[in-house]
Order: structure tokens, then C-alpha cells, then sequence
């Protein structure tokens, strides 16, 4: 007999194996997933979770399929969260501090409760990638906020109503495209391509008989 | 978390790393990986593919599974389905909110056609978040797109359609600035220089990351610049048939609203078809790293519709699925980690091959290392062998793991395992779909007006593909079959719109005596346990 625990999805009890994921103990109360399920894998948060253990009054938030289910845990998806998202250009802004400010004022109403960091699914210092979002710091709000997946848990928390994926997206982008430092080995080589400098070389590979291919490439030297 | 008996090997594998480490497995020769091939990689057991009997590659034979769904029954009755009234008409209709269909949303947008993303979940449920290595492209000096080209031509074992593979290697650097324009973080040092590693089978430091979520990374910045230039997602949306009009030009789609049930019709110029790959068919009952809707369809409409596949039997198992705990089988473990300098270790604590062969021989050879060998580590759901993580910080220094794989460590971590510490157990993974519709470079594929872009085409690597040409073909063949349709749209009369190919099909079907009632396209893979 497998070791088999109790949970409560929405509300109703089921039994379930103790080896599962929360997503799979879904599965295997009946539940054919439509919403709540992207990747399955911890990176797209199309499963955010909001669980309580019986006996306990805190919530928790976790991604459905990277969590283990526990006896007694009371289960709600979050399969969607309304974010605000700011349409922007972004060949026309630039990273000042102005920005944010234009586009997500709201960030400056943070009162330091600190949720968000509390419900981060990705245990990500969220609210402290938001005061680098309100000082313009946005190398280090990209840095701290990189492994996001943007389940939305944090907005769910946040009495200030900030979409800090949101921000976080908006500060690495910015980051990417104007601060990190520009690529000349690159930009070298688009151009190199542009000017034709490898068609010829390329295209007496394509002509190539295949033997003659395969003995290039058995041959071929390799970068240690 | 590891059991008493893996414990014990563990034990083995500690004992030999320093000497592990530093060691340089000779790799395969050319003869010796044939062989290896033919007899335990998972494309070469013959009992496991069927000869298609109708459709543009019939006497071919595919997976099972694929088959099945290829020449299977429409999920529509062209008789109930009213096509005068589209509820939307548009230039250019991309289905798949992926990589490569949101590139090509982009490139369309940008050329000023109107351009609409139907997708089956939400954008960015696509196998290009998962992605986590890599992005190749010749950028530096000591490289070049001639060198990626024999990289991938030989490891894709000679069989690459030569003119895809060279637009793939050409436009490979404009695509990374392309994406570095957008804002996309790729590593790199304080002088800007791109850090680059190797992969499996390439002859160059060409792999280009940001982190181990590079996809991921990639596919939120296209998502949002998708959402910042406005272009209509219409999501939970499933295409499940295409439309032609009288002169057997592509002219939209039957979409299917996931969750109502509701049939709509999209009437469309051009239609690209980036519905990624198969990995939840599970062939030959392989777990997957694929994402949840990754079940062929764009093949199926394509194929129903006239259009012709190649190397449709050809898939690519990762060598390195988690194999434990449990609850992560099957997932990823980014290559990246044998790039920073983890070997494959087995049950006696054995480097048995060089951790940098191809991923076709690679997974074969971790399957030869558990099957005849015997050198397996028995886990709860099979067997695997270990992967030596805690070499990279040997190698390159503490704190590499936590800068360069957060996400793996993240992974295991959730389940006890501190990969700097320990080593973890890996299994061949169903990964990719090497095959897929054939196109020209434009991106058309033999029905006029359907071009393709991404996972679902195939002839761009051959019948193996090297790690990071993925990421790559998702945005140059996305962005080139969005400027294409979007240029093609211009000169687009449409005539009346017909689903007389379904009828067709079914004709076809029943001349053929396929009495299977396999509905398809599959659209999500049935997991729910089924009570009494």
C-alpha cells in the first residue's frame, strides 16, 4: 500500500500518494489541467499556489509542480493574476530614474511589509529589488530579480498593488539593451557577414560531397 | 534523500573525483559511434515505428504515437462548420506563442502587417522558456558560421538540408544582437566580450547564456515586446485545422476555445505554424522535458493539409533527464553542466565516456553504461547514472554553480540535494523533435501561404541536433517567416474559403482502411488518473 496523505483542493478532500507533486496529486484526484500548467518544470509560473497547513494560519505560495504535498494542506491554484503591464517603446526610453516613475509610480507606495519577499515562489529578495527599481538602480533590480518566472504570487500580497514581474522585466530590458556593456566582437561579425565575407567559404561547403564532409569533420580540431 | 544503495556508490564516485576531474576521456571514433547507435539509441529500434499509409509521406515510416495522430480523425465535421463569418481576419496568423512565434509576431508587426498569435495556453508556455544552456553563434575571433556549419552538419550526421543550415549559421550573430537590442542579458565580462562555452559536439566556444534560464530570459523579453506593440494574443485557443480557399492557398484556421468548447474561425493571409514539438507523446514511454503542450499538432494540421515532413522519425533524447528524486523525472539538466566540467560518472565511480560527445551518442551511451553494462544506479522509477556537479566548483572555483546553474541548484535543492556538494543521477530525457515539416529557407513549406518556424521544422540539424541550434532556429527562422508572410501578405487574393481537404482526408482514410479513432491534433496530453 502506497503511503497516501490527505489534501484539500478548493476545499475538498482527496487522497492522494505522498510522493507527488502537488500538480500531479491534481492529476491524480481527477483534475485534467488546463490553466495552472505551462511547463511543468519551475520556470514559466503558469502554477502558482496558495497552501495552508491545517492547524497553521499562515499562508504559503509555491509553484504546483515543485512542491511536495503534505497531509492536512489546504490547496488553492492561482492560475492567473491580473498584473498591470505599462506598454512602452523601448528604442525610446532611456534608463533614468524618471522611468519607473512614469510607468509604475506605484512603486514608490511600498511600505516595507516585506510580502512579497515572504510569498516569492523563487525565494527572491523581491522587496529589495524594488527599492533598487525606485532608485534607478536597475543593474542590480535586474540582478535580483533574474530568476523570476513571474508567477504573480508577490502582487497577490502586496497591499501597495505594485506588479513587481512587472517592474522587474521593464529594469532588464533596460539593463540589456543600455547598461551592460556593448559586444564589438559582435557587432564585428554581423557586419563581417553583411559584407559577404563567409558566402563563398560557406558555399563550397554546401557543394561538398558528403565523404569529403565527414573526413573535415572527423578531422576537425576542437577548441580545449 | 538518496538511498542507503546510492549512498554507497556516491561513495565511489567521491573517492575517484579528483582523479575524474582532471581526466580527458578519449572520444568515440566515427566507427565506434555508428555502432553505438544503431544499437541502443531509441531512433533505431525498428519495432517501435510505423509505415504511414496516406499523406504526402506515405511508405515513411514515424513513432507509433505519431502515426496514429498524423492519420488521425479530425476533431471537426466540415458539414457544421460555417466559414462565411470569420470572427477574425488578419494578414498573418502565427499559431504557438512560443520563441519562435513570437519572433515571428515581432518581425511581422514590424514590417506593418496585421499580425494575430493564437496559442493553446497562455504565450511563453512554450518549450523555449525551458531552454536552459544555451545559444550558439560564431561571434568570435577564433570562429566562424563556416565552422559552425561542420559542427552542425556532422553532428546532425550529414542529413542538415544544406540551404537551412546555412541561414541558421549566418544570421546566428544577428540574431544574438538582435535580441541583446531587446534587451535580452546574455553573459558577458566587464569589457562586453560574450562568455561562451562549449556544448556537446561543437569544435568552438560558441554557446551563449544568460545564467541556466537563457531561454527563459529570451522568451519573457519576447513576450513583453509582443504585449508592448500590442498585437493580439488570443490565448486558451487551439488551431485544429487549417483553411484554404478554392486555389489551395492557406487562408486561416478553425480555432478551438479551450475551455468553452467554442469553434471560431480566423481568416488569414498567411498563417505561420510554430507549434514547437512532441515530447508529451512520450515515445516509447520515455519521460520528457518538454512543456505540457507540446504534442505535434502544427504537424498534424500541416500534414492533413498536403504539406510534406522530413525526418519525421528522427527525435532527440537528452542524455541528461533528472532520474531522482521522482517528482522531477524526467526534467532537465541543462548540458551546461557537462560544459562547465561535470563528467558522467558510474555505479563503480567510472568517467566511462567524454562528457562532450553529441547528445544522440551521449544518451546512447548512458543507456548502453544501464542496460548490458550493468553500471546503472537503480532509482525509484529505473535506473541512471551520475553526473559529477561538484566537479565544476573543483574545476572553476567555489560559488561557479550558484552564478552560472542557478536553476539547477534551485531544482534540487527543493528536494534536499545541494548539487554543490552532490553528485546527481540522470537519465536520457525525450527532449526534442529533430524532424518536422519541410520548408525552404523563406520558411514556405510546400502548401502555398503556410510557412513554419521553430520545433515544428524540420531538415534544419539533420537527424540530431547540437545543443543551443534550437534557441537559435527558433528566432532566425521565426523572424524570417514573419518578415516573409507579413511581405507575402501584400500580394495575397484570397478566393472562397474551403475545408474540402478534411473531406478529402477522411476519403483517404477510409480508402486506406485506418479505422482507428484516434482524434487528433492530441492538443494536451490526458494525465488525469481515470477512477472507476
Amino acid at each position: 500500500m502506497e503511503n497516501m496523505v490527505n489534501i484539500f483542493l478548493m476545499g475538498k478532500k482527496y487522497s492522494v500518494p505522498a510522493n507527488l507533486t502537488i500538480m500531479t496529486a491534481m492529476e491524480y484526484a481527477g483534475y485534467e489541467l488546463k490553466r495552472g500548467c505551462g511547463c511543468r518544470n519551475g520556470f514559466c509560473g503558469a502554477c502558482a499556489t496558495i497552501y495552508r497547513i491545517k492547524g497553521d494560519t499562515e499562508l504559503h505560495a509555491c509553484l504546483a509542480c515543485q512542491t511536495k504535498v503534505e497531509e492536512n494542506m489546504y490547496i488553492a491554484t492561482l492560475p492567473f493574476f491580473p498584473l498591470v503591464k505599462k506598454v512602452y517603446d523601448i528604442n525610446e526610453i532611456k534608463p533614468t530614474e524618471q522611468i519607473m516613475m512614469q510607468l509604475y509610480p506605484e512603486i514608490y507606495a511600498c511600505i516595507g511589509c516585506n510580502a512579497c519577499t515572504k510569498a516569492c515562489t523563487q525565494e527572491l529578495n523581491v522587496m529589495q529589488y524594488i527599492a533598487y527599481a525606485q532608485r534607478g538602480e536597475y543593474e542590480k533590480c535586474a540582478e535580483e530579480s533574474f530568476d523570476c518566472v513571474m508567477c504573480g504570487v508577490c502582487s497577490s500580497r502586496c497591499p501597495a498593488g505594485i506588479s513587481h514581474p512587472q517592474v522587474a522585466m521593464l529594469a532588464r530590458r533596460l539593463n540589456g539593451k543600455y547598461l551592460a556593456p556593448g559586444c564589438g566582437h559582435l557587432e564585428d561579425r554581423v557586419r563581417e557577414i553583411n559584407n559577404g565575407t563567409f558566402e563563398e567559404l560557406i558555399e563550397a561547403l554546401m557543394q561538398k560531397p558528403i565523404d569529403e564532409m565527414r573526413e573535415l569533420y572527423n578531422n576537425r580540431d576542437i577548441e580545449k | 534523500m538518496y538511498t542507503a544503495e546510492m549512498l554507497e556508490s556516491m561513495k565511489k564516485v567521491e573517492a575517484n573525483r579528483a582523479e575524474n576531474a582532471v581526466l580527458e576521456p578519449r572520444r568515440m571514433t566515427a566507427q565506434e559511434k555508428t555502432d553505438l547507435l544503431a544499437a541502443y539509441h531509441p531512433d533505431y529500434k525498428t519495432g517501435e515505428f510505423t509505415e504511414l499509409t496516406i499523406g504526402a509521406n506515405k511508405g515513411e515510416k514515424v513513432p507509433h504515437e505519431l502515426a496514429a495522430l498524423l492519420q488521425g480523425k479530425s476533431r471537426i465535421d466540415p458539414a457544421n462548420i460555417s466559414l462565411d463569418d470569420p470572427d477574425y481576419d488578419v494578414d498573418v496568423l502565427v499559431i504557438g506563442g512560443g520563441g519562435a512565434g513570437s519572433s515571428a509576431a515581432i518581425e511581422a508587426h514590424e514590417a506593418g502587417a496585421n499580425v494575430m498569435i493564437v496559442t493553446k495556453l497562455r504565450i511563453g508556455d512554450a518549450n523555449t522558456m525551458m531552454a536552459e544552456g544555451g545559444i550558439q553563434a560564431a561571434d568570435k575571433e577564433n570562429d566562424s558560421p563556416a565552422i559552425h556549419y561542420v559542427d552542425a552538419f556532422g553532428g546532425g550526421h550529414f542529413a542538415a538540408k544544406p540551404s537551412l543550415l546555412k541561414r541558421l549559421v549566418c544570421e546566428a550573430p544577428e540574431a544574438i544582437k538582435w535580441l541583446s537590442d531587446l534587451g535580452v542579458e546574455f553573459d558577458k565580462t566587464e569589457d562586453g566580450t560574450m562568455v561562451t562555452t562549449h556544448g556537446g559536439g561543437t569544435s568552438r566556444k560558441r554557446m551563449h547564456a544568460a545564467k541556466d534560464y537563457s531561454g527563459a530570459e529570451i522568451m519573457r523579453t519576447l513576450r513583453d515586446e509582443v504585449l508592448n506593440r500590442q498585437i493580439p494574443v488570443v490565448d486558451f485557443t487551439a488551431a485544429i485545422e487549417l483553411i484554404l480557399d478554392e486555389n489551395g492557398h492557406v487562408a486561416g484556421a478553425v480555432l478551438l476555445n479551450m475551455e468553452t468548447d467554442e469553434i471560431l474561425i480566423a481568416r488569414a493571409k498567411t498563417v505561420i505554424i510554430a507549434t514547437g514539438g512532441a515530447g508529451r507523446l512520450h515515445y516509447q514511454g520515455f519521460p520528457t522535458s518538454n512543456h505540457y503542450g507540446a504534442t505535434a499538432d502544427g504537424l498534424v494540421l500541416a500534414y492533413r493539409a498536403g504539406a510534406k515532413l522530413m525526418y519525421p522519425d528522427t527525435l532527440q533524447y537528452h542524455p541528461t533527464g533528472a532520474a531522482f528524486p521522482e517528482q522531477i523525472f524526467g526534467a532537465l539538466v541543462t548540458e551546461k553542466v557537462r560544459s562547465l566540467g561535470a563528467k558522467l560518472i558510474n555505479v563503480n565511480g567510472e568517467a566511462f565516456m567524454h562528457p562532450l560527445e553529441t547528445r544522440d551518442v551521449s544518451a546512447a551511451s548512458i543507456i548502453r553504461e544501464c542496460s548490458d553494462r550493468g553500471n546503472g544506479v537503480k532509482t525509484a522509477d529505473g535506473i541512471g547514472v551520475w553526473l559529477d556537479t561538484p566537479m565544476i566548483e573543483l574545476k572553476n572555483g567555489e560559488g561557479t554553480i550558484e552564478a552560472r546553474i542557478p536553476a539547477m541548484m534551485r531544482m534540487f535543492g527543493k528536494y534536499g540535494i545541494d548539487i554543490r556538494k552532490e553528485p546527481i543521477l540522470i537519465y536520457p530525457t525525450l527532449h526534442y523533435q529533430n524532424g518536422g515539416i519541410d520548408i525552404e529557407p523563406d520558411g514556405q513549406s510546400a502548401v502555398p501561404g503556410l510557412l513554419v518556424a521553430g520545433e515544428a521544422v524540420g531538415g534544419i540539424h539533420g537527424r540530431n541536433r547540437l545543443m543551443g541550434n534550437s534557441l537559435l532556429d527558433i528566432i532566425v527562422f521565426g523572424r524570417s517567416a514573419g518578415k516573409n508572410a507579413a511581405a507575402l501578405s501584400k500580394d495575397v487574393k484570397l478566393g472562397a474559403m474551403t475545408l474540402e481537404h478534411v473531406n478529402k482526408f477522411n476519403n483517404e482514410r477510409a480508402a486506406a482502411g485506418i479505422d482507428d479513432d484516434t482524434v487528433s491534433p492530441k492538443l494536451l496530453p490526458s494525465y488525469a488518473r481515470k477512477q472507476n
